[in-house]
């Protein structure tokens, strides 16, 4: 059975878009058949994180109006050939799409993918309707700061507002050593305040940035953020997985170590 | 270390929770119209049962009030509901 999830948070900048690159692409590892739809018209950026940009001739907007069949949109990654994109117009805006169309859409695409993921935009606007319309659950994104945390709720809200019940927490941009000197929320102080279930910690890793740079996700390589991605993945699946010890560079023995300066 | 050193001892994770708790409470209060409506409904349907009330002029609002046991003001669901019979 095919699940459509939408990737949304509310506020812009927290990592909707590299969450939803680096969680298809995993599942598209596992080998899940894979859509990853840009739902945010007039500023696409899914193609890039995913180094497809290149390739996009037809979008969402031509298989909506019909100027060409999705088949013809859909865009083949470079590493998985189970996993696609339908990316978004850049010269459209919002208005062009209408919640009935894209859920008309994400019922077509459930009959040929597992999982359809929706990158959603930032904003409770049109945009943000047309993403959660065709959606089974929810995952929403966010990073430990005040502003992030507020938004998440009022998305929350509006979600369950619209019968959307399975909603997930991907924390983002967790910062370790500011969280051990107490100058950032934990991840169990940030489920208090939003009472929704944890599928996912994804560390502040460098390595993100370098792949966003290449255009390739780093979902199951072994940077810490990598290894975190791939969890959520399992998570998303419905395995039960350990939450990694975001820590580790710090811990007792690499302090031990780098003590007897071995490190 | 001075005495004002005492008073910063918070740190600021601490006060991010503190300040999101009192901040989503307003926030969650102002439930979206349609809900409120909806609410509203309901309330008309159940009281109508037992007696009867003038549904235009009810009114409902969702307030803050004290409440013994917790710190500070929570969330509160006021209605003012005009009874024209007691006996329906």
């Amino acid at each position: 059975m095919s699940e459509v999830i939408v990737v949304t948070s509310g506020k812009g900048g927290v990592g909707k878009t590299t969450t939803t690159a680096n969680v298809g692409t995993g599942l598209a590892m596992m080998h899940k058949k894979v859509v990853l739809i840009d739902t945010d018209i007039g500023l696409r950026n899914l193609d890039v994180v995913m180094g497809l940009e290149n390739r996009i001739v037809y979008n969402l907007v031509d298989v909506v109006e019909g100027y060409c069949r999705m088949k013809q949109a859909l865009i083949m990654d470079k590493r998985y050939d189970n996993l696609f994109l339908l990316p978004s117009a850049q010269t459209r805006d919002k208005t062009a799409v209408s919640p009935e169309q894209m859920k008309k859409l994400t019922d077509e695409l459930r009959e040929e993918f597992d999982y359809i993921l929706l990158d959603c935009p930032a904003g409770i606007e049109q945009g943000f309707k047309n993403a959660i319309a065709g959606a089974d659950r929810a995952l929403i994104v966010t990073t430990p700061e005040v502003a992030a945390i507020r938004d998440a709720d009022r998305i929350i809200g509006l979600l369950e507002a619209n019968e959307i019940r399975k909603i997930d927490l991907v924390i983002n941009r967790i910062r370790m050593d500011l969280v051990k000197r107490g100058d950032m929320m934990t991840n169990d102080d940030v489920i208090e305040i939003l009472a929704v279930s944890l599928i996912g910690a994804v560390p502040d890793d460098e390595n993100i940035v370098i792949a966003a740079n290449q255009g390739e996700p780093l979902v199951g390589n072994d940077t810490l953020a990598g290894q975190a991605y791939m969890n959520i993945v399992r998570r998303v699946m419905g395995e039960e997985v350990p939450f990694l010890d975001l820590d580790s560079g710090s811990g007792f023995f690499a302090r031990l170590l780098k003590r007897f300066g071995m490190k | 270390m001075s005495v004002f050193d005492l008073f910063r001892k918070k740190n600021s994770g601490s006060i991010a929770k503190d300040r999101l708790k009192l901040l989503l409470v307003s926030d969650r209060a102002s439930c979206s119209p349609e809900i409120m409506e909806a609410i509203k409904n309901d309330i008309i349907q159940v009281i109508s049962k037992y007696m009867e009330i003038d549904a235009e002029g009810l009114d409902i609002q969702i307030t803050q009030t004290e409440c013994e046991g917790s710190e500070g003001k929570v969330p509160a669901l006021f209605a003012n509901i005009p009874i024209k019979d007691i006996r329906k």
